[in-house]
Protein backbone atom coordinates (compact mmCIF):
# COMPACT_ATOMS: atom_id res chain seq x y z
CA UNK A 1 0.00 0.00 0.00
CA UNK A 2 1.59 3.52 -1.17
CA UNK A 3 0.83 6.32 1.09
CA UNK A 4 -0.59 9.59 -0.23
CA UNK A 5 1.98 12.18 -0.24
CA UNK A 6 0.38 14.21 3.25
CA UNK A 7 0.28 10.63 4.92
CA UNK A 8 3.61 10.51 4.94
CA UNK A 9 5.45 11.22 8.59
CA UNK A 10 8.45 14.19 8.30
CA UNK A 11 11.36 11.82 8.66
CA UNK A 12 10.17 9.48 5.56
CA UNK A 13 9.12 12.91 3.43
CA UNK A 14 12.63 14.33 4.25
CA UNK A 15 13.77 11.47 2.43
CA UNK A 16 11.59 11.14 -0.34
CA UNK A 17 12.59 14.90 -1.27
CA UNK A 18 16.18 14.01 -1.34
CA UNK A 19 16.04 11.06 -3.35
CA UNK A 20 13.70 13.30 -6.09
CA UNK A 21 10.67 10.79 -5.29
CA UNK A 22 8.62 14.15 -5.26
CA UNK A 23 9.21 17.68 -5.44
CA UNK A 24 8.57 20.43 -2.52
CA UNK A 25 5.11 21.64 -4.72
CA UNK A 26 3.50 18.39 -4.86
CA UNK A 27 4.00 18.01 -1.30
CA UNK A 28 2.37 21.15 -0.18
CA UNK A 29 -0.41 20.55 -2.71
CA UNK A 30 -1.52 17.42 -1.77
CA UNK A 31 -0.98 18.81 2.52
CA UNK A 32 -3.15 21.68 1.16
CA UNK A 33 -5.43 19.90 -0.38
CA UNK A 34 -6.28 17.50 1.75
CA UNK A 35 -6.56 20.64 4.34
CA UNK A 36 -8.80 22.45 2.22
CA UNK A 37 -11.15 19.32 1.80
CA UNK A 38 -11.30 18.10 5.38
CA UNK A 39 -11.17 21.60 6.54
CA UNK A 40 -15.22 22.53 6.28
CA UNK A 41 -15.89 18.85 8.65
CA UNK A 42 -12.79 19.18 11.06
CA UNK A 43 -12.56 22.92 11.33
CA UNK A 44 -8.65 22.22 12.45
CA UNK A 45 -8.08 25.53 10.74
CA UNK A 46 -8.83 29.00 11.21
CA UNK A 47 -7.33 30.12 8.22
CA UNK A 48 -5.29 28.16 5.07
CA UNK A 49 -2.64 30.14 3.99
CA UNK A 50 -1.78 30.62 -0.25
CA UNK A 51 0.69 28.57 -1.30
CA UNK A 52 3.99 30.60 -1.02
CA UNK A 53 5.80 30.55 -4.50
CA UNK A 54 9.11 31.99 -2.97
CA UNK A 55 9.55 29.87 0.11
CA UNK A 56 8.73 26.58 -1.95
CA UNK A 57 10.41 27.22 -4.78
CA UNK A 58 13.81 28.03 -2.46
CA UNK A 59 13.30 24.80 -0.22
CA UNK A 60 13.28 22.64 -3.68
CA UNK A 61 16.70 24.68 -4.64
CA UNK A 62 17.90 24.06 -1.18
CA UNK A 63 17.55 20.34 -0.95
CA UNK A 64 18.43 20.04 -4.33
CA UNK A 65 21.75 21.90 -3.13
CA UNK A 66 22.30 18.83 -0.98
CA UNK A 67 22.45 20.80 2.53
CA UNK A 68 18.82 21.54 3.56
CA UNK A 69 17.69 21.14 7.08
CA UNK A 70 15.10 18.16 7.53
CA UNK A 71 12.70 20.78 7.85
CA UNK A 72 13.13 22.58 5.01
CA UNK A 73 9.90 21.83 2.14
CA UNK A 74 7.75 20.59 4.94
CA UNK A 75 4.57 22.01 5.48
CA UNK A 76 3.26 22.62 9.45
CA UNK A 77 0.90 23.49 11.12
CA UNK A 78 1.12 26.60 13.57
CA UNK A 79 -0.75 27.51 16.82
CA UNK A 80 -3.34 30.00 16.84
CA UNK A 81 -1.19 31.73 19.51
CA UNK A 82 1.79 31.71 17.85
CA UNK A 83 2.89 34.88 16.10
CA UNK A 84 3.55 34.78 12.39
CA UNK A 85 4.95 38.10 10.91
CA UNK A 86 1.82 39.91 8.97
CA UNK A 87 -0.73 37.11 9.90
CA UNK A 88 -3.41 37.35 12.27
CA UNK A 89 -2.49 35.42 15.61
CA UNK A 90 -5.67 35.53 17.32
CA UNK A 91 -5.43 32.89 20.31
CA UNK A 92 -8.98 31.98 19.38
CA UNK A 93 -10.72 34.71 20.75
CA UNK A 94 -12.42 37.65 19.60
CA UNK A 95 -10.74 39.90 21.22
CA UNK A 96 -7.63 39.23 19.12
CA UNK A 97 -9.58 38.55 16.00
CA UNK A 98 -8.23 41.67 14.09
CA UNK A 99 -4.63 41.14 15.11
CA UNK A 100 -1.95 40.82 12.80
CA UNK A 101 1.35 39.94 14.33
CA UNK A 102 3.97 42.72 14.45
CA UNK A 103 6.57 39.72 14.33
CA UNK A 104 8.10 36.34 14.33
CA UNK A 105 7.87 34.39 17.22
CA UNK A 106 11.77 32.75 17.95
CA UNK A 107 10.79 29.35 17.12
CA UNK A 108 8.32 30.98 13.91
CA UNK A 109 12.02 32.71 12.91
CA UNK A 110 13.79 29.32 13.30
CA UNK A 111 11.32 27.59 10.96
CA UNK A 112 11.28 30.00 8.86
CA UNK A 113 15.57 30.18 8.39
CA UNK A 114 15.29 26.16 7.66
CA UNK A 115 12.63 26.31 5.13
CA UNK A 116 9.81 25.16 6.78
CA UNK A 117 5.89 25.90 5.26
CA UNK A 118 3.15 26.64 7.20
CA UNK A 119 -0.30 25.35 5.97
CA UNK A 120 -2.23 27.81 8.26
CA UNK A 121 -2.90 28.61 11.41
CA UNK A 122 -4.64 25.94 14.17
CA UNK A 123 -8.07 26.26 15.77
CA UNK A 124 -7.83 25.89 19.78
CA UNK A 125 -9.57 26.91 22.88
CA UNK A 126 -9.57 30.40 23.97
CA UNK A 127 -5.83 31.43 24.76
CA UNK A 128 -5.27 28.09 25.31
CA UNK A 129 -7.93 27.62 28.15
CA UNK A 130 -9.34 24.19 27.64
CA UNK A 131 -9.29 20.94 27.06
CA UNK A 132 -11.49 20.20 23.91
CA UNK A 133 -11.08 23.25 21.67
CA UNK A 134 -14.91 23.84 22.53
CA UNK A 135 -13.80 27.25 23.63
CA UNK A 136 -13.15 28.55 20.72
CA UNK A 137 -14.80 31.95 19.96
CA UNK A 138 -14.58 30.55 16.35
CA UNK A 139 -16.09 27.18 16.86
CA UNK A 140 -14.87 23.86 17.99
CA UNK A 141 -12.42 20.95 16.22
CA UNK A 142 -13.88 17.98 15.51
CA UNK A 143 -11.96 14.52 16.45
CA UNK A 144 -10.88 12.64 12.93
CA UNK A 145 -11.80 9.39 14.64
CA UNK A 146 -15.15 10.44 15.70
CA UNK A 147 -16.40 13.73 14.55
CA UNK A 148 -19.83 13.66 17.37
CA UNK A 149 -16.59 13.96 19.98
CA UNK A 150 -13.74 16.40 20.55
CA UNK A 151 -10.24 16.27 19.61
CA UNK A 152 -9.05 17.48 23.31
CA UNK A 153 -7.31 20.79 23.95
CA UNK A 154 -5.95 23.57 23.79
CA UNK A 155 -3.92 22.82 20.86
CA UNK A 156 -7.05 20.75 19.54
CA UNK A 157 -7.00 22.28 15.97
CA UNK A 158 -2.90 21.02 15.75
CA UNK A 159 -3.61 17.41 16.52
CA UNK A 160 -6.63 17.55 14.06
CA UNK A 161 -4.35 18.74 11.51
CA UNK A 162 -1.67 15.91 12.25
CA UNK A 163 -4.20 12.85 12.84
CA UNK A 164 -5.75 14.23 9.63
CA UNK A 165 -3.04 14.13 7.79
CA UNK A 166 -3.58 17.40 6.77
CA UNK A 167 -0.05 18.36 7.54
CA UNK A 168 2.92 16.58 8.48
CA UNK A 169 3.67 18.09 11.65
CA UNK A 170 2.57 20.49 13.77
CA UNK A 171 3.35 23.11 16.75
CA UNK A 172 1.02 24.22 19.27
CA UNK A 173 1.17 25.61 22.89
CA UNK A 174 1.48 23.35 26.60
CA UNK A 175 0.24 25.15 29.69
CA UNK A 176 -1.15 22.24 31.49
CA UNK A 177 -1.34 19.18 28.77
CA UNK A 178 -2.31 20.95 25.46
CA UNK A 179 -0.15 19.18 23.27
CA UNK A 180 -0.35 16.02 25.24
CA UNK A 181 -3.63 15.50 25.77
CA UNK A 182 -4.96 16.18 22.74
CA UNK A 183 -2.70 13.97 20.87
CA UNK A 184 -3.30 11.38 23.20
CA UNK A 185 -7.17 11.86 22.22
CA UNK A 186 -6.15 11.81 18.08
CA UNK A 187 -3.81 9.01 18.32
CA UNK A 188 -1.05 11.64 17.31
CA UNK A 189 2.36 12.32 19.33
CA UNK A 190 2.30 15.02 21.49
CA UNK A 191 5.55 16.59 23.40
CA UNK A 192 6.32 19.24 25.85
CA UNK A 193 9.86 20.32 26.20
CA UNK A 194 11.65 21.03 29.56
CA UNK A 195 10.54 24.80 30.67
CA UNK A 196 13.14 26.97 29.18
CA UNK A 197 14.27 24.50 26.58
CA UNK A 198 12.80 26.57 23.86
CA UNK A 199 11.71 30.71 23.49
CA UNK A 200 8.52 31.73 24.85
CA UNK A 201 8.77 35.17 22.78
CA UNK A 202 6.28 35.59 20.31
CA UNK A 203 3.99 32.77 22.17
CA UNK A 204 0.54 34.63 23.35
CA UNK A 205 0.82 34.05 27.16
CA UNK A 206 -1.21 32.05 29.04
CA UNK A 207 0.53 31.04 32.22
CA UNK A 208 4.07 32.01 31.92
CA UNK A 209 6.00 29.82 34.51
CA UNK A 210 4.06 27.02 33.04
CA UNK A 211 3.72 27.93 28.84
CA UNK A 212 5.76 26.41 26.30
CA UNK A 213 5.87 26.14 23.06
CA UNK A 214 4.88 22.20 22.08
CA UNK A 215 5.35 19.51 19.39
CA UNK A 216 2.95 17.57 18.03
CA UNK A 217 4.00 14.72 15.30
CA UNK A 218 2.84 11.04 13.47
CA UNK A 219 6.00 9.43 15.57
CA UNK A 220 8.44 10.30 18.04
CA UNK A 221 11.21 10.65 15.55
CA UNK A 222 9.19 13.50 13.79
CA UNK A 223 8.70 15.11 17.17
CA UNK A 224 12.08 15.19 18.36
CA UNK A 225 13.17 16.91 14.69
CA UNK A 226 10.56 19.54 15.42
CA UNK A 227 11.58 19.77 18.80
CA UNK A 228 15.53 20.18 18.09
CA UNK A 229 14.37 22.79 15.17
CA UNK A 230 13.07 25.34 17.67
CA UNK A 231 15.00 24.56 21.08
CA UNK A 232 17.87 26.97 22.39
CA UNK A 233 18.55 29.70 24.57
CA UNK A 234 16.91 32.92 23.54
CA UNK A 235 17.72 36.64 24.51
CA UNK A 236 14.15 37.35 23.69
CA UNK A 237 13.15 34.89 26.52
CA UNK A 238 15.26 34.90 29.89
CA UNK A 239 13.92 31.98 30.85
CA UNK A 240 15.68 30.02 27.84
CA UNK A 241 18.69 27.87 29.88
CA UNK A 242 22.12 27.16 28.42
CA UNK A 243 23.32 23.97 27.58
CA UNK A 244 24.78 22.38 30.63
CA UNK A 245 22.25 23.72 33.05
CA UNK A 246 21.22 20.68 33.72
CA UNK A 247 22.96 17.25 34.30
CA UNK A 248 23.82 15.35 30.75
CA UNK A 249 22.02 11.76 30.60
CA UNK A 250 23.05 9.28 28.88
CA UNK A 251 20.15 7.05 26.80
CA UNK A 252 20.00 3.91 29.00
CA UNK A 253 20.23 0.81 27.09
CA UNK A 254 17.96 -0.59 29.57
CA UNK A 255 14.98 2.26 31.21
CA UNK A 256 13.89 1.44 34.00
CA UNK A 257 10.21 3.18 34.12
CA UNK A 258 8.64 4.15 37.61
CA UNK A 259 4.94 3.72 38.07
CA UNK A 260 2.75 5.35 40.56
CA UNK A 261 0.41 3.11 40.91
CA UNK A 262 -1.35 4.85 44.35
CA UNK A 263 -2.58 7.06 41.58
CA UNK A 264 -4.04 4.73 39.11
CA UNK A 265 -6.68 3.21 41.70
CA UNK A 266 -9.68 5.47 40.77
CA UNK A 267 -10.99 7.48 38.23
CA UNK A 268 -9.62 5.60 35.00
CA UNK A 269 -11.35 3.84 32.59
CA UNK A 270 -11.33 -0.07 32.62
CA UNK A 271 -9.89 -0.34 29.13
CA UNK A 272 -7.32 2.19 29.36
CA UNK A 273 -5.48 0.98 32.59
CA UNK A 274 -5.59 -2.39 30.64
CA UNK A 275 -3.64 -0.68 27.55
CA UNK A 276 -1.23 1.06 29.96
CA UNK A 277 -0.42 -2.70 31.62
CA UNK A 278 0.02 -4.14 28.01
CA UNK A 279 2.29 -1.35 26.83
CA UNK A 280 4.61 -1.74 30.23
CA UNK A 281 4.40 -5.47 29.46
CA UNK A 282 5.69 -5.27 26.12
CA UNK A 283 8.45 -3.00 27.25
CA UNK A 284 9.54 -5.53 30.19
CA UNK A 285 9.40 -7.78 27.16
CA UNK A 286 12.05 -5.86 25.16
CA UNK A 287 14.54 -6.00 28.98
CA UNK A 288 13.38 -2.70 30.32
CA UNK A 289 11.97 -2.65 34.39
CA UNK A 290 8.81 -1.39 35.77
CA UNK A 291 9.67 0.01 39.32
CA UNK A 292 6.95 0.82 41.44
CA UNK A 293 7.22 4.51 42.93
CA UNK A 294 5.61 7.11 45.35
CA UNK A 295 4.43 10.81 44.39
CA UNK A 296 2.38 11.40 47.34
CA UNK A 297 1.64 15.33 46.39
CA UNK A 298 1.16 14.46 42.75
CA UNK A 299 -3.01 14.27 44.00
CA UNK A 300 -2.79 17.86 45.17
CA UNK A 301 -1.24 18.86 41.44
CA UNK A 302 -4.58 19.65 40.60
CA UNK A 303 -5.56 21.96 42.70
CA UNK A 304 -2.33 23.68 42.41
CA UNK A 305 -2.57 24.03 38.97
CA UNK A 306 -5.91 25.78 39.21
CA UNK A 307 -4.66 27.95 41.46
CA UNK A 308 -1.47 29.19 39.54
CA UNK A 309 -3.11 29.27 36.32
CA UNK A 310 -5.51 31.39 36.35
CA UNK A 311 -3.51 33.87 38.47
CA UNK A 312 -1.20 33.77 35.70
CA UNK A 313 -3.35 33.92 33.29
CA UNK A 314 -5.49 37.16 34.81
CA UNK A 315 -2.37 39.03 35.18
CA UNK A 316 -1.16 37.80 31.20
CA UNK A 317 -4.83 38.78 30.04
CA UNK A 318 -4.67 42.57 32.00
CA UNK A 319 -2.90 44.31 28.53
CA UNK A 320 -5.82 43.09 26.33
CA UNK A 321 -7.79 46.59 27.15
CA UNK A 322 -8.53 47.80 23.77
CA UNK A 323 -5.81 50.62 23.80
CA UNK A 324 -2.96 49.72 21.66
CA UNK A 325 -4.25 46.56 19.69
CA UNK A 326 -7.16 44.42 19.06
CA UNK A 327 -11.12 44.71 19.89
CA UNK A 328 -11.82 48.27 20.92
CA UNK A 329 -15.07 49.11 22.18
CA UNK A 330 -15.97 52.33 22.99
CA UNK A 331 -17.66 54.14 26.35
CA UNK A 332 -18.41 57.16 27.74
CA UNK A 333 -14.65 57.06 29.57
CA UNK A 334 -11.32 55.38 29.31
CA UNK A 335 -12.41 53.12 32.52
CA UNK A 336 -15.47 52.02 30.17
CA UNK A 337 -13.31 51.38 27.01
CA UNK A 338 -11.59 48.88 28.69
CA UNK A 339 -14.34 47.21 30.81
CA UNK A 340 -16.22 47.25 27.26
CA UNK A 341 -13.67 46.06 25.22
CA UNK A 342 -12.95 43.25 27.71
CA UNK A 343 -16.67 41.95 28.11
CA UNK A 344 -17.32 41.85 24.61
CA UNK A 345 -13.87 40.35 23.54
CA UNK A 346 -13.95 37.93 25.83
CA UNK A 347 -15.51 34.31 26.20
CA UNK A 348 -16.43 32.85 28.89
CA UNK A 349 -13.70 30.61 30.23
CA UNK A 350 -11.37 33.82 29.84
CA UNK A 351 -13.43 35.46 32.26
CA UNK A 352 -13.92 32.82 34.59
CA UNK A 353 -10.35 32.36 35.01
CA UNK A 354 -9.38 36.28 35.17
CA UNK A 355 -12.09 36.39 37.93
CA UNK A 356 -10.35 33.02 39.78
CA UNK A 357 -7.12 34.31 39.42
CA UNK A 358 -8.05 37.98 40.76
CA UNK A 359 -9.73 35.95 43.76
CA UNK A 360 -6.72 33.61 44.57
CA UNK A 361 -4.41 36.73 44.64
CA UNK A 362 -6.28 39.35 46.42
CA UNK A 363 -5.09 39.69 49.34
CA UNK A 364 -6.90 37.91 52.59
CA UNK A 365 -6.58 34.75 49.84
CA UNK A 366 -2.78 35.53 48.74
CA UNK A 367 -1.23 32.97 51.32
CA UNK A 368 -3.79 30.58 51.32
CA UNK A 369 -4.19 29.58 48.22
CA UNK A 370 -1.55 31.65 45.74
CA UNK A 371 1.34 31.04 47.93
CA UNK A 372 0.62 28.13 49.65
CA UNK A 373 0.43 26.85 45.56
CA UNK A 374 4.28 28.13 45.00
CA UNK A 375 5.56 26.31 47.81
CA UNK A 376 3.15 22.84 47.32
CA UNK A 377 4.89 23.18 43.34
CA UNK A 378 8.69 23.26 45.23
CA UNK A 379 7.31 19.95 47.25
CA UNK A 380 6.42 18.10 43.82
CA UNK A 381 8.70 19.12 42.05
CA UNK A 382 11.44 17.57 45.03
CA UNK A 383 9.10 14.55 44.90
CA UNK A 384 9.85 13.82 41.19
CA UNK A 385 13.60 14.26 41.73
CA UNK A 386 13.60 11.97 44.28
CA UNK A 387 11.55 9.27 42.54
CA UNK A 388 14.17 9.78 39.48
CA UNK A 389 17.05 8.63 41.98
CA UNK A 390 15.40 4.87 41.34
CA UNK A 391 14.01 5.42 37.86
CA UNK A 392 14.61 7.13 34.56
CA UNK A 393 10.92 7.77 33.21
CA UNK A 394 7.53 7.96 35.16
CA UNK A 395 4.85 6.37 33.26
CA UNK A 396 0.43 6.86 33.64
CA UNK A 397 -1.80 7.18 30.77
CA UNK A 398 -2.43 11.09 29.45
CA UNK A 399 -6.26 10.93 30.32
CA UNK A 400 -8.14 8.79 32.36
CA UNK A 401 -10.31 8.15 29.57
CA UNK A 402 -10.58 8.39 25.79
CA UNK A 403 -12.31 11.98 24.13
CA UNK A 404 -15.59 12.86 25.21
CA UNK A 405 -18.43 14.34 23.41
CA UNK A 406 -19.00 17.45 22.65
CA UNK A 407 -21.12 19.06 25.79
CA UNK A 408 -20.55 16.47 28.24
CA UNK A 409 -17.93 18.17 30.26
CA UNK A 410 -20.25 21.85 30.65
CA UNK A 411 -19.19 21.94 34.25
CA UNK A 412 -15.43 23.79 34.60
CA UNK A 413 -14.37 21.47 37.32
CA UNK A 414 -15.19 18.09 35.05
CA UNK A 415 -13.36 19.70 31.79
CA UNK A 416 -10.08 20.74 34.43
CA UNK A 417 -10.19 16.72 35.48
CA UNK A 418 -9.28 15.87 31.56
CA UNK A 419 -5.64 17.84 33.07
CA UNK A 420 -5.41 15.00 36.22
CA UNK A 421 -2.04 13.81 34.76
CA UNK A 422 -0.62 16.38 32.88
CA UNK A 423 -0.25 19.17 34.84
CA UNK A 424 2.41 18.15 36.97
CA UNK A 425 4.80 17.93 34.16
CA UNK A 426 4.10 22.20 33.66
CA UNK A 427 4.30 22.64 37.47
CA UNK A 428 7.98 20.82 37.53
CA UNK A 429 8.92 22.10 34.44
CA UNK A 430 9.43 18.72 33.70
CA UNK A 431 9.62 17.27 30.14
CA UNK A 432 6.74 15.19 29.12
CA UNK A 433 5.62 13.00 25.94
CA UNK A 434 2.26 11.42 25.27
CA UNK A 435 2.78 8.60 22.66
CA UNK A 436 -0.48 6.09 20.91
CA UNK A 437 -0.61 3.09 23.28
CA UNK A 438 -3.72 1.33 21.61
CA UNK A 439 -7.51 2.16 21.32
CA UNK A 440 -10.54 1.27 23.00
CA UNK A 441 -14.25 0.84 21.83
CA UNK A 442 -17.01 3.51 22.86
CA UNK A 443 -20.57 2.89 21.24
CA UNK A 444 -18.68 1.03 18.50
CA UNK A 445 -16.12 3.41 17.39
CA UNK A 446 -12.16 3.47 18.08
CA UNK A 447 -10.93 5.94 19.93
CA UNK A 448 -7.24 6.15 20.54
CA UNK A 449 -5.29 6.15 23.99
CA UNK A 450 -2.44 7.60 25.16
CA UNK A 451 1.09 6.47 27.69
CA UNK A 452 2.51 9.51 29.45
CA UNK A 453 6.08 9.71 30.43
CA UNK A 454 7.96 12.14 32.25
CA UNK A 455 11.43 12.91 32.49
CA UNK A 456 14.25 14.77 34.49
CA UNK A 457 14.86 18.49 33.70
CA UNK A 458 16.80 18.72 30.51
CA UNK A 459 16.76 14.82 29.92
CA UNK A 460 14.10 15.77 26.70
CA UNK A 461 15.80 13.17 24.25
CA UNK A 462 15.04 10.60 26.74
CA UNK A 463 11.55 10.66 25.82
CA UNK A 464 11.78 10.41 22.17
CA UNK A 465 13.47 6.99 23.01
CA UNK A 466 11.27 5.74 24.90
CA UNK A 467 8.15 6.58 22.92
CA UNK A 468 10.02 4.99 19.79
CA UNK A 469 10.02 1.51 21.37
CA UNK A 470 6.62 1.98 22.61
CA UNK A 471 5.81 2.75 18.40
CA UNK A 472 8.35 -0.08 17.64
CA UNK A 473 10.18 2.27 15.63
CA UNK A 474 14.12 2.20 15.61
CA UNK A 475 15.50 6.20 17.22
CA UNK B 1 -11.13 27.91 53.15
CA UNK B 2 -12.66 25.36 51.04
CA UNK B 3 -16.16 26.21 52.95
CA UNK B 4 -16.31 29.70 51.59
CA UNK B 5 -19.23 30.23 49.53
CA UNK B 6 -18.96 32.99 46.99
CA UNK B 7 -21.87 35.61 46.39
CA UNK B 8 -23.07 37.23 43.52
CA UNK B 9 -21.34 40.18 45.03
CA UNK B 10 -18.27 38.83 45.49
CA UNK B 11 -18.36 38.11 41.90
CA UNK B 12 -19.11 41.55 41.03
CA UNK B 13 -16.43 43.06 42.70
CA UNK B 14 -13.81 40.75 41.35
CA UNK B 15 -15.25 42.01 38.07
CA UNK B 16 -14.70 45.13 38.85
CA UNK B 17 -11.40 44.90 39.91
CA UNK B 18 -10.41 42.49 36.61
CA UNK B 19 -12.52 45.39 34.62
CA UNK B 20 -14.64 43.16 33.23
CA UNK B 21 -18.19 43.53 32.90
CA UNK B 22 -20.33 40.84 33.40
CA UNK B 23 -24.11 39.99 33.27
CA UNK B 24 -26.62 39.72 35.69
CA UNK B 25 -27.31 35.78 34.59
CA UNK B 26 -23.77 35.24 34.23
CA UNK B 27 -22.99 36.66 38.02
CA UNK B 28 -25.15 34.07 39.15
CA UNK B 29 -23.61 31.37 37.24
CA UNK B 30 -20.46 32.27 38.24
CA UNK B 31 -21.06 32.29 41.54
CA UNK B 32 -22.30 28.82 41.74
CA UNK B 33 -18.99 27.60 39.39
CA UNK B 34 -16.86 29.56 41.78
CA UNK B 35 -18.11 27.39 44.73
CA UNK B 36 -17.24 23.99 43.25
CA UNK B 37 -14.18 25.20 41.70
CA UNK B 38 -13.08 26.94 45.44
CA UNK B 39 -14.62 23.37 47.01
CA UNK B 40 -11.97 21.41 44.23
CA UNK B 41 -8.95 23.72 44.45
CA UNK B 42 -9.20 23.99 48.44
CA UNK B 43 -8.11 20.42 48.66
CA UNK B 44 -5.02 21.78 48.92
CA UNK B 45 -5.84 23.09 52.79
CA UNK B 46 -5.21 19.04 53.63
CA UNK B 47 -1.55 19.39 52.19
CA UNK B 48 1.12 20.20 55.11
CA UNK B 49 4.06 21.18 53.94
CA UNK B 50 7.36 20.34 55.04
CA UNK B 51 9.63 23.05 56.79
CA UNK B 52 12.26 22.18 53.88
CA UNK B 53 9.34 22.33 51.25
CA UNK B 54 8.95 26.15 51.81
CA UNK B 55 11.58 27.71 50.00
CA UNK B 56 11.77 25.30 46.95
CA UNK B 57 11.19 27.15 44.37
CA UNK B 58 14.58 27.82 42.17
CA UNK B 59 14.92 31.41 41.34
CA UNK B 60 17.91 32.66 39.17
CA UNK B 61 18.34 35.95 38.28
CA UNK B 62 18.95 37.15 34.60
CA UNK B 63 20.10 40.51 32.86
CA UNK B 64 21.34 41.76 29.79
CA UNK B 65 23.31 44.58 28.54
CA UNK B 66 21.76 48.33 29.73
CA UNK B 67 21.50 49.14 25.84
CA UNK B 68 19.25 49.09 23.16
CA UNK B 69 18.84 46.04 21.85
CA UNK B 70 17.49 47.14 18.06
CA UNK B 71 17.62 50.45 16.08
CA UNK B 72 15.33 52.85 17.05
CA UNK B 73 12.19 53.19 14.60
CA UNK B 74 12.41 49.66 13.35
CA UNK B 75 9.13 48.51 14.43
CA UNK B 76 7.17 51.15 14.60
CA UNK B 77 5.47 51.48 11.44
CA UNK B 78 4.30 47.53 12.23
CA UNK B 79 3.05 48.69 15.84
CA UNK B 80 1.56 51.71 14.55
CA UNK B 81 -0.58 49.92 12.26
CA UNK B 82 -2.07 48.02 15.16
CA UNK B 83 -3.38 51.42 16.79
CA UNK B 84 -7.46 51.34 16.90
CA UNK B 85 -7.10 55.38 16.84
CA UNK B 86 -4.16 57.53 15.83
CA UNK B 87 -2.46 60.80 15.07
CA UNK B 88 0.71 60.18 13.15
CA UNK B 89 2.61 57.72 15.04
CA UNK B 90 1.02 59.05 18.18
CA UNK B 91 -1.60 56.44 19.71
CA UNK B 92 -5.06 58.18 20.77
CA UNK B 93 -6.51 57.91 24.08
CA UNK B 94 -9.64 59.60 26.05
CA UNK B 95 -8.72 62.05 28.73
CA UNK B 96 -8.30 60.39 31.79
CA UNK B 97 -8.16 63.21 34.50
CA UNK B 98 -11.46 65.69 34.38
CA UNK B 99 -12.00 68.42 36.32
CA UNK B 100 -15.82 68.30 36.61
Amino acid sequence: MTKSLNELSITEAARGLRSKEFTVRELWDACATAAKERNPELNAFLELFEADDVAIESAQKRIDGGEAPLLCGIPLAMKDNILIEGRIASAASKILANYRATYDATGVKKLKEQGALFIGRANMDEFGMGASTENSAFGPSRNPHDITRVPGGSSGGSAVAVAAHMVLGAYGTDTGGSCRQPASHTGVVGFKPTYGAVSRSGLIALGSSLDQMGEIAKTPEDAKILFDAVRGQDPLDATTFAPGTYPAFEIPKSFRIGVPHHLLEDGIDEDVKENLNATLKSLESLGHTVVPISLPTSVFALPVYYIIQPAEASVNLARYDGVRYGLAERGDSLLADYVKTRAEGFGEEPKRRILLGTFVLSSGYIDAYYRKADQARGVLRAEYDAAFESCDVIAFPTTPSPAFKFGEKSDPVSMYLEDIFTVTANLTGMPAISVPMGNVERDGVLLPTGIHFTAPLGADDLLFKIGALVTGETL
Amino acid sequence: MSDMKATTKDVKRLATLARVDVDDADLTRFATEFDSILAYVGKLDELTLPESGRNLSVVRNVLRADEAPYESGTWTQRIVEQFPAKEGNSLSVKKIINHD
